[in-house]
């Protein structure tokens, strides 16, 4: 392949196009259909891989960049680029999306066409959303993945669907417009649409506090954080498998790639300023919605909230470092709690989707998400139950899996700035070990629940694989995280330096 | 400007008018089986009106002393009105053949609306702007009760004809103020006038506000919209394509000609007409999206956010000359192609005997034909401004120039009711997607009609995502006014 192959174009518009190949082959040939999907999801996986192997680790600046203009009239280009923070959440995109058409193989029956070109359409999607650099085009990229996960809760999902799907919908829309506005300012100040031109462009505070209050109100809808996190449970507990996976997994990672990309850098003082506001609603997140979490009666949900929860821990990761800045006790530091955000966000990438899935192995054998439905999984199910006592062990932040590394980069990076939040933010371990456990206590072990439960069937081969290989992405994130934090480390210490400097 | 002696430049206007008495003519002499001539003929004319509009396009003239323009803004207009218009034409063949209603009086009284449309668009004083809102306003009234048997119809033509000749008598009122204040009809004139502060302010303001009444009228921008509910869901599902696409087009330009060239320079804010076109926008915005939001009547969903585009179009030429109007003017050309296209899949979807009028009409379309369904989902997210489709930019390029004029809190107010339109495009998205079927009945609409309504929802997708040639021709159109 050679060097200016266009490989984020190729990123986005393949699994496009080949969603919507999908689309058009029909629902008469199921099977052509699938395995057509599939091909496309692993080919596009296969593609994306050249980002990392050739990927330059040493500098902060855009790489792979692509830019054609788009529209003159406005200025806007069709721009693209990667940097350490966005590459590994484009390969997470790819890989998690194979893995969500593999789970999707049997149980969709109702149009598996429209369904795993919604899936692929998406992919692509989310792909455009990381790699732009032209404000425009981002946001035509971030408001164009609502449609298709719409459409997938909607159609697919439970029996409160339409509601959940609206709910969704319409949160996310009311935030992004006030991001668009915020960026059409921008873009009248400077007569650019480029994100990076924005980075250097001088605000004074009271625009730059507006601003960031705009990214906020997008932002803090898609991560979710606490208060305006409810959408998020509905959405997940009503959304087939394969949705949840991509929410948990990608969507949510968006609203902290947001911060890194837009408020932190665009609005420094601004985040400086409030960035007691951020640190509360993490802090807040992380420990009140733990207890909520605590006392769910419905597996999906009770993961939702503990992904609310554990996002608390990546935006307090980007937020401390102004608190750890301004501690004259510290020795640097600062790098560490976004580096130890961004860790979190992967990890949680395929911790959240793993457990999902698991919650969808069980609902496809029994139809029920209440834990009071099962008990004694184990002794009818004894390979689930492995994967599924190890994405537990991994969501409480069990040493070894990649559920401690970011929360703990990020804990140790509270350290230096306040005891307190550092406390505050620790009881997560053991308020999540608490709910996390407690859930596969009662869904796992113990007697067999019922004669239903008696009945079901170990996960076949299929299911293995999926699990499986979430299994493997987490031991190694857990064990060697250094690939990984080494990628990003160039653009974070970047970030930290751009952002440390104010721009009044 | 220059005079011009010659009817050169007027020769669009009497094609078609010419067009219309032949295809008149011509029809009678048809029969049942042959009348599709009529609907083709219909179309020729409508090309070769475009055809004529290019070919003797050239530098901008005045004819008539001063009450007919002919400029690259109205050339553009009229272009639009014409290409929309084609679309609203195709849809209706297979709707009037099945309710028996296929006849040449549709086509001839279409037509001379959009002659009527064409001189407003190029009218140069307030006589031929009222000379052609009357001649749009009749054929419309007649076209609304085309369905002869239908009680529905012919009371939505009574309404629409007795608030219309109500607005008609507060325009031709304000009409009257204006010239005697000014001793002007020409715009040219009236604005040298305005310039010269000869003219008795209070005079001026007073005609004004029935001026700008009967503008409010026409677009159907609250407190003045009364109309537009009952007209569109009484009249005929590809009038209804027609008289909620177009015309909306010619308002705009109505409203351009009046309050820019003829009244610009009364002043800004409450002196002159902005003041009132703030309350316009905001409570169309407002009223049309609250409303809208508990209808069970597509068409009367779809004809309360029509009041919320119009809102938004308001903006626009609220926030001035220049980017503004563009802006406006891109609305008002995308949001007349997607509202043709919304209609004319309706039109599509009613079958014999049955008008796919309620919401629940629409229940589990992706199950019957997920083509139609797909096209649905492309119109309705365009109306709410989600990206990938035209009504986005149409939104961006209309907060882009209101930010630029510094109204920040018009912009906030107006993507936030933006966020309320979403929820009933979604409503009807739900009912498509996500409910069972109602029935199986397969869909009749004729395949002429399906082709067109898929050339029009891709086109939305096209301008969704290039839209910088209806832009750059929009900008042209305005060229003059920046």
């Amino acid at each position: 392949m050679s060097a200016d192959w266009p490989i984020l174009t190729t990123l986005i518009w393949f699994p496009i196009i080949g969603g919507l190949l999908v689309l058009f082959s029909g629902e008469r040939a199921p099977g052509v259909t699938r395995w057509l999907a599939l091909a496309v999801a692993v080919l596009t996986f296969l593609l994306s891989l050249p980002l990392w192997t050739g990927f330059d680790a040493t500098t902060a600046a855009m790489q792979f960049e692509e830019k054609v203009p788009w529209i003159t009239s406005f200025n806007i280009h069709y721009h693209l680029g990667v940097d350490g923070i966005s590459m590994p959440l484009i390969l997470l995109t790819t890989f998690i999306t194979i893995l969500v058409v593999i789970a999707g193989w049997k149980v969709i029956q109702y149009k598996p066409n429209q369904y795993f070109a919604a899936f692929l359409i998406m992919e692509g999607v989310m792909v455009g959303v990381f790699a732009a650099l032209d404000a425009m085009l981002f946001y035509v990229f971030w408001e164009l993945m609502l449609i298709p996960m719409f459409i997938i809760i909607g159609v697919w999902g439970g029996p409160n669907r339409v509601y959940a799907t609206i709910k969704f919908f319409l949160y996310t829309f009311l935030g992004s417009v006030l991001m668009l506005v915020a960026l059409i300012y921008l873009y009248n100040k400077s007569g650019s649409m480029e994100i990076l031109d924005y980075h250097s462009l001088k605000l004074g505070m009271t625009e730059q506090i507006l601003i960031f209050l705009a990214f906020l109100a997008a932002f803090a809808v898609k991560v979710p954080m606490w208060p305006v996190h409810t959408w998020l449970p509905d959405a997940h507990v009503e959304a087939p498998t394969g949705g949840s996976v991509i929410l948990a997994a990608i969507m949510l990672k968006i609203g902290g790639y947001g911060f890194l990309r837009f408020s932190l850098p665009i609005t420094p003082d601004a985040s400086h300023q409030l960035d007691w506001l951020i640190i509360a609603m993490s802090l807040i997140a992380v420990v009140y919605i733990g207890f909520v979490a605590l006392v769910q009666q419905d597996m999906k949900k009770l993961i939702a909230y503990s992904s609310i929860a554990h996002m608390g821990f990546v935006t307090l990761g980007f937020f401390i470092l102004f608190a750890i800045m301004a501690n004259p006790q510290a020795h640097g530091g600062s790098v560490l709690g976004m580096q130890g955000g961004m860790v979190q966000m992967v990890s949680h990438g395929f911790i959240s989707a793993a457990l999902f899935l698991c919650v969808g192995v069980l609902y496809d054998r029994l139809h029920s998400r209440q834990i009071a439905d099962y008990g004694g999984v184990v002794n009818v199910m004894p390979w689930f139950a492995l994967f599924m006592v190890f994405f537990a062990m991994a969501n409480a932040g069990l040493p070894g899996t990649s559920g401690f590394v970011g929360e703990f980069m990020v804990i140790l990076a509270a350290f230096r700035a306040d005891f307190w939040y550092a406390f505050l933010a620790a009881t997560t371990l053991i308020i999540g070990a608490a709910y996390t456990l407690w859930m596969v206590k009662r869904v796992v072990f113990g007697p067999v629940g019922s004669d239903k439960v008696a009945q079901l069937t170990d996960i076949d081969g299929r299911e293995a694989l999926v699990l499986g290989s979430l299994a493997v992405a987490v031991l190694l994130l857990g064990v060697w995280p250094e690939p990984l934090v080494k990628v990003m480390d160039a653009s974070i210490t970047h970030l930290v330096q751009h952002v440390a400097n104010s721009k009044l | 400007m220059e005079y011009s002696a010659s009817l050169l430049p007027l020769m669009p206007e009497i094609f078609l008018l010419g067009a219309a008495c032949a295809i008149l003519v011509i029809d009678l002499f048809l029969s049942r089986e042959t009348r599709v001539y009529t609907l083709g003929l219909s179309l020729a004319a409508l090309v070769g009106t475009v055809v004529m509009i290019y070919a003797t396009a050239g530098s901008d003239q005045v004819l008539f002393n001063g009450a007919f323009v002919r400029d690259a803004m109205g050339d553009a207009f009229k272009a639009a009105m014409l290409a929309v218009t084609f679309f609203a034409f195709i849809y209706a063949r297979h709707y009037l053949v099945q309710r028996g209603a296929f006849r040449g009086e549709y086509f001839v009284l279409a037509l001379l609306g959009l002659l009527g449309m064409m001189i407003m668009v190029s009218a140069g004083g307030f006589l031929s702007i009222y000379l052609g809102l009357e001649l749009l306003a009749l054929t419309l009234y007649a076209l609304v009760a085309f369905d002869r048997g239908n009680p529905q119809g012919t009371e939505a033509a009574m309404k629409y004809f007795v608030l219309g000749a109500i607005a008609s008598g507060l325009l031709l009122y304000g009409i009257s103020m204006i010239y005697g204040a000014t001793g002007y009809f020409s715009f040219a004139g009236i604005a040298e006038a305005v310039a010269s502060g000869q003219a008795d302010q209070k005079v001026l303001v007073f005609g004004l506000v029935f001026v700008v009444i009967g503008v409010a009228f026409k677009f159907g921008a609250v407190p003045f919209h009364m109309w537009a509910p009952d007209v569109y869901e009484g009249a005929p599902m590809p009038v209804v394509a027609f008289l909620g696409s177009a015309p909306k087009i010619a308002a705009l330009a109505m409203a351009i000609r009046i309050l820019h060239d003829g009244l610009g320079g009364l002043g800004a804010g409450w002196q002159g007409w902005e003041g009132m076109l703030v309350i316009l926008a905001v409570l169309s915005l407002l009223l049309g999206n609250l409303v809208a939001l508990v209808q069970t009547s597509v068409k009367r969903l779809l004809a309360y956010s029509t009041i919320a585009h119009v809102g938004f179009i308001l903006l626009g030429i609220l926030a001035g000359e220049g980017a503004g109007y563009t802006a406006a003017m891109f609305y008002a050309v995308t949001y007349a192609l997607t509202a043709v296209g919304a209609f004319g899949l309706l039109t599509v979807l009613s079958g014999k005997g049955m008008e796919a009028r309620e919401l629940h009409d629409l229940k589990g379309l992706n199950q019957r034909n997920p083509w139609l369904a797909g096209l649905m989902l492309m119109f309705m997210l365009s109306m709410a401004g989600v990206p990938g489709f035209v009504g986005f930019f149409a939104k961006l390029y209309v907060i882009q120039a209101l930010l630029d004029a510094g109204q920040l809190g018009l912009a906030v107010f107006a993507v936030v009711m933006s966020v309320v339109g979403a929820y009933y495009y979604l409503k009807v998205l739900k009912h498509v997607y996500f409910d069972k079927p109602i029935t199986q009945a397969p869909i009749q609409g004729g395949m002429d009609a399906q082709l067109a309504v898929s050339v029009n929802g891709l086109a939305l997708i096209y301008y969704g995502w290039l839209p910088g040639a209806l832009l750059a021709f929009c900008q042209a159109a305005m060229g003059l006014k920046t």
